[in-house]
């Protein structure tokens, strides 16, 4: 991939607009992940200039909603890193168990592969019943497909292996039912999700959790932006609480860190202090 | 130890796949110790594999060995490794990106991805490498660092375990240099050591 085929103030141009027309604000994303994502998105919807691909952002609204869910990453999969979920199984849900109401917060969810990885982990542990948990990602068809709790057929092999990996010991097929090519998973589960559109970058502090996950969605931002959304998901999360990040994301840069202890450094899971 | 970021003359990048590691411990263990440059490495491994491949790398030299995390400084004569399951970019000439996106080639971190950003981010400081391996990754990557006026060497595709990878980058167009596998760590550790 031609790694020059925009220009950098033309990525100026264009987030600017994106700015002001809608509201999008993807200033303050890392430059170097952004500028390849946009290229990516030109050559793969073959768009012959900067100009062919702006005029299309700003007169087609359905494009718009395509290059927003294209610019974003939106990779996940059930019980990525599969030994986080085992220490969250071992360590964090024999605490939350102690609380009478469980509220946690998926912020930047994608398509929802950890959301129901951790409502599953929560059911097994006899917690779902007296939990909540919500889901929000900027894009609105993200959000419309966590809900719908469809997922690939092709990915369960692979989702029942990591499960196996975090320490799951029941039949991860239970959870689904398998339609043609689609595994639909178990209402019990879906019940118990808040699923909304929730925009870090623009959106502010809008309840008060035990837990929060907020995994491979700072790696996006530049350190001012992820400063800011740590600053959020802080000022959302009680004494005590439990942050989770991405395995190669950090806290050690942020103001937030002193407030903060390592439960599980490798796993990236962090206690905040009282 | 160097750990200014100030300066940087130099970056190393180094790509391969199957049957790469030979030759990236090799090159690894030749390394000179008074380096100004930052040297780092992208090998296709299996996501999870953790820690195996630094410790290897780290008996080797007497140089700093990490497994980059997100935003750490690209720091002079010390070893960076992209960690398995993402993209590694340079954000800038001062810090590394990640990027957990589709992978590229099969391939994540795929080392056409590195490769762009190195020569994007430092242009003709540039020396690419790229290694043994089965598929094309590496070759566009190598063909962006030569296009920008930095140095690319190959491994000779017949001294190489898999042939394919550095056959890509020739074909392409992309190969400065075609170098024996056995002359590559001397190659290597001579354009690095600190110029006086």
């Amino acid at each position: 991939m031609d790694p020059n085929i925009i220009r950098e103030e033309e990525i100026e141009q264009l987030l600017a607009g994106l700015l002001d027309l809608y509201g999008y604000d993807f200033t303050n994303y890392a430059r170097a992940s952004l500028r390849r994502r946009i290229n990516r998105i030109m050559i793969v919807d073959k768009l012959p200039s900067f100009a062919e691909l702006f005029y299309k952002i700003k007169s087609d609204p359905a494009y718009l909603k395509h290059f927003v869910a294209e610019v974003t990453v939106n990779v996940t999969e059930m019980f990525r890193d599969p030994q986080v979920y085992a220490t969250i199984r071992r360590e964090v849900l024999p605490v939350l168990a102690t609380y009478p109401f469980i509220r946690i917060w998926h912020a930047g969810c994608a398509t929802g592969e950890e959301v129901y990885s951790m409502a599953i982990l929560l059911e097994e542990s006899g917690l779902l019943h007296k939990s909540l948990l919500y889901a929000t990602d900027l894009n609105h068809n993200m959000v419309e497909q966590v809900r719908s709790g469809i997922f690939p057929m092709r990915h369960m092999k692979q989702y029942s292996e990591n499960y196996i990996a975090a320490g799951g010991k029941q039949d991860f097929s239970q959870y689904y039912t398998a339609k043609y090519d689609r595994a639909v998973f178990s209402s019990t589960l879906r019940k118990k999700l808040i699923v909304a559109t929730h925009n870090l970058v623009s959106d502010s502090s809008f309840n008060e959790f035990q837990m929060i996950f907020c995994r491979n969605v700072l790696i996006y931002f530049d350190k001012t932006l992820q400063e800011k959304v740590l600053q959020l998901l802080d000022n959302s999360l009680e004494q005590r609480g439990f942050l989770v990040l991405g395995t190669k994301e950090n806290l050690r840069f942020s103001a937030i860190a002193p407030g903060y202890l390592p439960l599980a450094p490798k796993d990236k899971i962090w206690r905040k202090r009282q | 130890m160097a750990q200014t970021t100030v300066g940087i003359r130099t970056v190393l990048v180094v790509g391969g796949s199957a049957g790469s590691l030979d030759p990236v411990l090799q090159i690894v263990g030749a390394l000179p110790a008074d380096t100004d440059a930052a040297i780092v490495i992208v090998v296709h491994r299996k996501a999870g594999s953790d820690s195996i491949l630094s410790n290897l790398l780290a008996a080797k030299t007497s140089l700093p060995v990490k497994e980059v995390e997100d935003k750490d400084p690209v720091l002079t004569g010390h070893i960076f490794l992209a960690p398995p399951d993402y993209h590694l970019l340079f954000e800038n000439r001062n810090y590394f990106a990640l990027d957990a996106s589709e992978k590229i080639n099969y391939s994540r971190p795929s080392i056409d991805v590195t490769f762009e950003s190195a020569a994007a981010a430092f242009g003709s400081t540039v020396v690419g490498v790229l290694l043994s391996g089965a598929n094309a990754d590496g070759a566009e990557g190598l063909a962006a660092i030569r296009n920008a006026g930095g140095l690319t060497l190959v491994q000779d595709p017949a001294t190489a375990e898999v042939y394919y990878m550095p056959q890509q980058a020739i074909l392409l167009g992309a190969a400065g240099q075609v170098v024996h596998k056995d002359q590559l760590p001397a190659r290597l550790a001579a354009l690095l050591r600190r110029q006086p």
